[in-house]
């Protein structure tokens, strides 16, 4: 009995010695750091990593960008050229053309991807049967390579065995080898946009989702009592509360828009003529078939500076809503 | 006797030291500089967009940095 006892006394006591009892410093076990260091000593290889990887080619790109660097030329004589690449940028008119067609895909994407983002987000949130198998349903796309996505839509698009031409065939009655989605100068940028509508509405949905689960329900049962009818909870409570989410959701695929290439590299290549080529495969187009890599980098600097300063106020945009 | 403690004045800022109006005009230049950099209409506003965006986003990272 008393051995029982004593078994208890001490179970008892483990926790409160474990409580009071102070850790042993981890700098005494290694090797005399202090914790400073040997926190500095975790976080030196990521930071060296993202200087290496991020920082330092920020850096030389804009050393180039005042240079006439070419990468096909490593060993001319590179010479300064003030801003002369700026210049020519800033004046070329296929730049600026290559330039509103980035504007108008970024437009359209952000405004069917929120549309239909937060339409289905609002939906799911309803919780009806069977909305977790539907929710990964609808996830599905944006878990996919683009490069698979690419190719895949690529079928779909086919003028003669193309699923996409036989649904509008079916629904408008026109038939389906009369259009050619990538090869039409009018359709093309649209199935671009529609390709990136699909693969990342469902990105802005689980965005819009967090937001609208982030919504006490006492405020709804609130508004209920207030007899406030589905449409002005809707516009009064569900709206400027998922707004933050909503305005991040914009950000995040705005951004991400901007830089878009992959896609449209696969999809159409910049064509037919120039008609989808966006700010990126001009980019491209000098830096690698040019090889003005000198004028490809300030091309790069400007659309870094564009990003930079739209981020900018989106954030200052961000917290003033988070404020209200 | 009573001491009536008179409110301290504080001297007001300059105009240009002020955190929200000078972010305020930061935040019209970098607005008005993408506009120009993506609008159909005149070659020379796209020229002229990034002199107007670079100033946008310069004036907005030190005017962030005033106090309130």
């Amino acid at each position: 009995m008393s051995v029982i006892n004593s078994d208890t006394t001490i179970l008892e006591k483990e926790p409160e010695r474990a409580a009071t009892s102070r850790p042993a410093s981890l700098a005494r076990r290694i090797g005399g750091l202090s914790d400073r260091a040997i926190a500095w000593l975790f976080i030196t290889p990521t930071i060296a990593l993202l200087l290496a990887i991020n920082i330092f080619p920020l850096i030389w790109a804009v050393r180039l960008s005042f240079t006439n660097y070419r990468a096909n030329r490593p060993n001319a004589v590179v010479e300064s050229v003030g801003l002369q690449n700026y210049q020519r940028v800033l004046t070329d008119s296929d730049i600026w053309i290559a330039m509103q067609t980035t504007a108008h895909f970024v437009f359209w994407t952000i405004v069917l991807q929120t549309l239909i983002g937060f339409s289905l987000a609002y939906l799911i949130d309803r919780k009806f049967r069977g909305h977790a198998f539907w929710t990964t349903v609808i996830l599905i796309p944006m878990m996919l390579s683009p490069a698979v996505v690419g190719n895949f839509w690529r079928f779909l698009y086919q003028p003669q065995i193309g699923l996409f031409n036989y649904i509008v065939s079916y629904v408008t009655g026109v038939p389906p080898s009369s259009f050619e989605m990538l090869g039409s100068v009018s359709l093309a940028p649209w199935s671009i946009i529609i390709v990136d509508t699909w693969m990342w509405t469902p990105y802005v949905m689980l965005i819009c989702l967090a937001g609208l689960r982030s919504i006490p329900d006492y405020i709804y049962e609130a508004a209920e009592v207030d007899r406030a009818s589905a449409w002005r909870q809707f516009w009064s409570i569900t709206i400027p509360m998922a707004l933050p989410f909503i305005m991040l959701a914009v950000l995040f695929r705005g951004i991400e828009n901007f830089k878009m290439f992959d896609m449209v590299m696969l999809l159409t290549g910049g064509g037919p003529g120039s008609t989808t080529e966006v700010a990126s495969i001009t980019l491209k187009r000098e830096a690698f078939e040019s090889w003005r890599t000198g004028r490809a980098s300030a091309f790069a600097i400007i659309l870094f500076v564009a990003v930079f300063g739209l981020a900018n106020i989106y954030v200052k945009a961000l917290n003033r809503v988070k404020q209200r | 006797m009573t001491v009536q403690s008179e409110p301290i004045k504080r001297k007001r800022r300059p105009f240009f030291l002020r955190r929200g109006p000078m972010e305020n005009i930061a935040t019209a230049l970098i607005a008005l500089g993408f506009l120009m950099l993506f609008q159909p209409f005149a070659l020379v506003f796209y020229t002229w967009s990034l002199v107007t965006l670079l100033a946008g986003t310069v004036m907005f990272i030190v005017v962030s940095k005033f106090p309130e």
